[in-house]
């Protein structure tokens, strides 16, 4: 006879739940409004969607005052980790989130939006990427990523383009490869030291001095594979041009933010104990994904002849910049990364924003494709703000001071120097100026070509409307005036992260 | 008023190009020129308020930016910035001021303000940080100029130029970041300031390293001789008043930057790289005047004869006794000045004629003759006449350097004479002889608004010529403190043989006038 199980319900810590379920039951909230009263108009759901986030940005903001009392907090049997690095990054993934959602009030009718399906997979998806975050029990990871991937296959898909169902099948064959992999990267530490959580399987692989180091390694590559494909890391990055060209280029810049830093926070996680155990095998396969990833990536985007494709390329250049962080593996580094990432979430979104609003339904004769640079010529005669703010973030993206990512950037080489990596120090300031090149040939495009496209330059904001016209405005602002919050912004992201002890 | 005077001088020119947007295209030439004759008037306010006497920075402010990690907006001027930073506001002013038919001239007129307000902000930053991000920050509005306003091949050359200074002003950023560190590691204390950095003693292999990143990022902008192929792209395609304002105000960042950063922060190493450098100017000099004395075309000539005298300014530079330095920081404002106004004349006849070749022209001075005076009269100066502004600043520069070396001295004596052949020819070609075109017989001469800029120039080059001791005193007495520094912090015995002490010179001078008593 089994004895009955007894569990307080206060040492179950409920509390560590409440920012992931707000969320769950929103989408729960959007698709009982369907069920009663269907055909309802998308602002609706993008106004619930939006309260939705905000309140779950409230409840974040509580959390982070706890852990700013108390420290870390975990619950629900040990699963549930609610450290700065789960604060800093959920914050990154709602605040993203609420920048992103208002772009579905779009002045052209795309019909994706006007399912409540859509905003309700999107409130879980964002769940999803939460609870990833919040853990480091490597199956909740897992949940968390396949709910978030499983939702995210479907909304690339809901845009009706031909591409998008290519983009939407190629993502999700690549993303269960990658599922495949990371289930039998886990498996391997299960292996080695029973069990699930990152902590446990650091405190046993020390304990007995990495004494199976063939298997970890093995166990290490699958892991690094399955990030590789979140990530967008070379040579796992394939899909991402494809995948991002695909869908609505509003969630071509959702997916190079919010999806990555997830990652990037498990990734975080699960290389820290190994970067410092001095394995060198582990450095060298980290560092020469980093230094391909960054490298490769500004190579391919350099021949690209389409805006979309272009960012897509950049983005996974970023990716590998950042990626640098979890290298080098220092508090610095890893506040570099989340304030780095912040700043990026501004400049990439809005940079994407852009492209959305001038976003035709139909392509015109002479227009290969969506954002052909040929697009652009020209803008600055025909529709000047747009070229300016557009300009500004590619600016920014270059890494041009005083404009938003640049300090990022000073900040991430920063670390790179003071960690020891001399040459990578160097390497990313070359990338840097390597990537200077392709932001400057759309600003070159927009600024110093003969307009091609005859319309007064409507189609450059065709598609704006108030609310696209603030979200953009938001981005810029934060872009152009990142160098006062800089300070506040620092201080804060260090000491959460250096409060979880990274 | 005067406490701020410095964030006015960078701040009030971007100001105004902001408000610039609302006026209306017509009225938009007088609201430059009033915006620019402001701006000039304030710096020489600055001027007047400087006490010469004072050899540290004066109208120093500090606002904190991202105190965390010690960086902070800091802005201050001294002898050596200061004329740099008066010559900067009056070439915006005539610049605008001469502005001639162009297109799109409210475009023009606002990024000439933006450039201003990085100018100034380049010239006035006592924080790495700050003084980087103005450095890049100059490199739009330039874009701009040339992609927007340039020749045929505008795109191609002002993307290169954009590209070769950005990627050696990356390079540079690390080294800015290595100093933080090693700052940070000596004291525990994040910090970006440059007067803290000249606090802090590196040993000589660290100093050898940052030198070679920080030479990068300068060499590039100067450009000094391997890094120099954007330059005649950006000249040859730049509108006149692109190629005024990079000739020069932008080129004197990279020799300014030496000063203020290599030689203080990095004694040693700028005794042991002292030769490689010496040597690269000499091939600066003398290989640039002779591929300026192939050229058909005016423009590349003025231009590589301005990359030529370049040289000339990082030998006084490198010369690392006070009179190479004082007279390379005078050099700056002679070459600024005289090559300046050379490439705003290359501007007159192209305005006129829309062809920068010399065997288009001949006997021009038949046809314009205070054209044919003033461009002697800047072609003189640029070859280094006595009495003439270039002429203080190429005698002390090289007169510094033959301290150090006679030999690369006399060489680099030499290279003047061969900038005298091409100068010489050139003029020859356009100006004397008969007039060989139709085209060229009623060409009207320089207009009111050209000798607007003109003229003022042709006055400071004499004027300066003859006594150049209201500016020169002013450069000398900050050199001498930054000369003193460097001795001072030197580790190596080559370091501190060749670096002079003055504290001792002074010393013994005046024990000596005593033991006469």
């Amino acid at each position: 006879m089994l004895s009955s199980v007894n569990v307080s319900i206060e040492s179950l810590n409920l509390m560590t739940l409440v920012p992931m379920l707000i969320p769950i039951i929103g989408a729960l909230l959007i698709l009982v409004i369907d069920l009663f009263k269907s055909e309802q108009d998308r602002s609706l759901y993008v106004m619930l969607s939006l309260l939705v986030l905000g309140v779950d940005f409230a409840s974040l903001m509580d959390s982070a005052g706890v852990f700013s009392k108390n420290g870390t907090v975990t619950g629900v049997f040990d699963v549930m980790l609610i450290d700065g690095l789960a604060i800093l990054s959920q914050f990154i993934i709602v605040g993203a989130s609420m920048l992103f959602i208002p772009l579905a009030l779009t002045h052209k009718r795309f019909h994706e939006f006007s399912y409540p399906e859509f905003f309700a997979l999107f409130l879980f998806m964002i769940g999803g990427f939460q609870f990833m975050v919040a853990t480091d029990n490597l199956i909740l990871v897992f949940v968390g990523l396949e709910t978030a991937s499983l939702a995210l296959y479907t909304l690339i898909a809901m845009h009706n383009r031909d591409k998008s169902f290519e983009a939407a099948v190629k993502y999700f064959t690549m993303g269960a490869l990658a599922a495949g992999f990371f289930s039998f990267g886990s498996m391997i530490f299960y292996a080695l030291t029973g069990s699930v959580e990152i902590s446990q399987i650091a405190t046993v692989l020390s304990a007995n001095n990495y004494a199976d180091i063939g298997f970890v390694l093995i166990g290490v590559v699958f892991l690094l594979a399955s990030f590789g494909f979140k990530l967008s890391m070379v040579p796992f990055h394939t899909w991402t041009p494809d995948v991002y060209e695909g869908s609505s280029a509003a969630l071509a810049g959702y997916m190079s933010i919010v999806p990555k830093i997830a990652a990037f926070v498990v990734a975080m996680r699960f290389f820290e104990f190994l970067i410092h155990s001095g394995v060198v095998w582990l450095e060298v396969i980290l560092y020469m994904g980093v230094v391909v990833t960054m490298t490769m990536a500004n190579i391919w985007a350099l021949v690209q002849t389409d805006v979309k494709r272009m960012l897509a390329y950049s983005s996974i250049s970023h990716a590998g910049f950042v990626m640098a962080a979890i290298l080098i593996g220092t508090t610095q580094s890893n506040s570099a990364l989340f304030l780095y990432w912040i700043l990026f979430s501004f400049t990439n979104l809005g940079s994407f924003s852009m492209l959305w609003i001038s976003r035709q339904k139909n392509l015109p004769v002479h227009q290969q494709s969506d954002h052909s640079y040929n697009k652009f010529a020209g803008m600055i005669k025909t529709a000047p703000v747009a070229a300016t703010i557009m300009a500004l973030f590619m600016l920014s993206l270059a890494g041009l001071p005083p404009f938003g990512l640049f300090w990022g950037k000073m900040y991430m080489i920063s670390s790179a120097v003071t960690g020891g990596y001399t040459v990578l120090a160097l390497i990313m300031a070359l990338n840097s100026a390597i990537a200077g090149y392709y932001y400057l040939k759309l600003i070159v495009y927009m600024f110093m070509r003969d307009p091609i496209v005859e319309d007064g330059g409507h189609i450059y904001s065709a598609n704006a409307t108030l609310p696209l016209k603030t979200i953009i405005g938001i981005a810029a602002i934060g872009t152009i005036f990142a160098f006062l919050a800089i300070n506040k912004l620092l201080e804060f992201v260090t000491a959460f992260v250096y409060n979880s002890g990274y | 008023m005067l406490d701020h005077i410095l964030s006015i001088l960078i701040f009030f020119p971007a100001l105004a190009a902001m408000l610039g947007f609302v006026v209306h295209k017509d009225s938009m030439r007088s609201y430059g020129v009033a915006v620019a004759t402001i701006e000039f008037a304030l710096s020489l306010w600055l001027w007047f308020a400087f006490d010469s006497t004072i050899s540290g920075m004066q109208f120093m402010e500090q606002i904190a930016l991202v105190p965390t990690f010690g960086i902070n907006y800091i802005v201050g001027v001294d002898g050596i910035s200061l004329f740099i930073i008066i010559l900067a506001s009056f070439f915006t002013m005539i610049g605008i001021a001469s502005l001639g038919e162009t297109k799109d001239v409210k475009n023009m007129i606002i990024t000439l303000l933006f450039l201003q307000m990085t100018m100034a902000g380049v010239f006035a930053a006592l924080d790495a940080i700050v003084f980087y991000l103005f450095w890049e920050l100059s490199l739009v509005p330039m874009l701009y100029i040339i992609g927007a306003w340039g020749g045929p091949l505008r795109i191609y050359a002002s993307v290169k130029f954009f590209l070769y200074t950005f990627a050696g002003s990356l390079v540079m950023l690390v080294g800015m970041l290595f100093m933080a560190y090693f700052y940070f590691q000596a004291t525990g204390q994040w910090s970006f300031a440059i007067l803290d950095w000249y606090r802090l003693i590196l040993p000589e292999s660290f100093q050898l390293w940052l030198f070679v990143a920080f030479f990068l990022g300068f060499a590039i902008k100067v450009p000094m001789f391997p890094f120099h192929t954007w330059l005649p792209y950006a000249h040859g395609q730049a509108p006149t008043i692109g190629s005024v304002i990079l000739a020069a105000i932008l080129l004197k960042m990279g020799t300014y930057a030496f000063i203020r950063f290599s030689l203080p922060l990095f004694p040693d190493a700028s005794v042991y790289f002292m030769y490689p450098i010496a040597v690269l100017a000499i091939i600066m000099i003398i290989y640039t005047a002779m591929v300026a004395y192939a050229q058909k075309d005016i423009k590349q000539v003025v231009a590589y004869s301005s990359v030529s005298h370049m040289g000339v300014i990082i030998l006084g530079t490198f010369a690392l006794n006070v009179e190479g330095i004082s007279g390379s920081i005078f050099l700056m404002i002679a070459h600024g000045v005289v090559s300046g106004a050379l490439f705003f004349l290359v501007g007159v006849i192209y305005d006129r004629r829309h062809t920068k070749y010399m065997s288009e022209f001949g006997g021009l001075a038949h046809v314009m003759p205070r054209y044919a005076t003033i461009f002697g009269l800047m072609m003189m100066a640029s070859v280094g006449l006595p009495l003439t502004i270039n002429f203080v600043g190429e005698f002390l520069s090289l007169l510094g350097f033959y301290k150090q070396s006679h030999v690369l001295t006399l060489l680099a004596g030499t290279a003047i004479i061969v900038g005298a052949i091409y100068m010489l020819s050139a003029y020859k070609k356009m100006f004397f002889g008969v007039i060989t075109k139709d085209e060229n017989r009623n060409l009207p001469d320089v207009n009111k608004r050209e000798l607007l800029a003109l003229i003022p120039l042709a006055i400071i080059t004499v004027w300066l010529g003859i006594y150049p001791k209201p500016v020169l005193g002013t450069i000398d007495t900050s050199v001498e403190a930054v000369v003193s520094l460097m001795h001072e912090k030197a580790i190596s015995k080559e370091a501190k043989s060749r670096i002079p002490n003055i504290a001792n010179e002074t010393d013994m001078t005046k024990n000596s006038v005593e033991e006469a008593h």
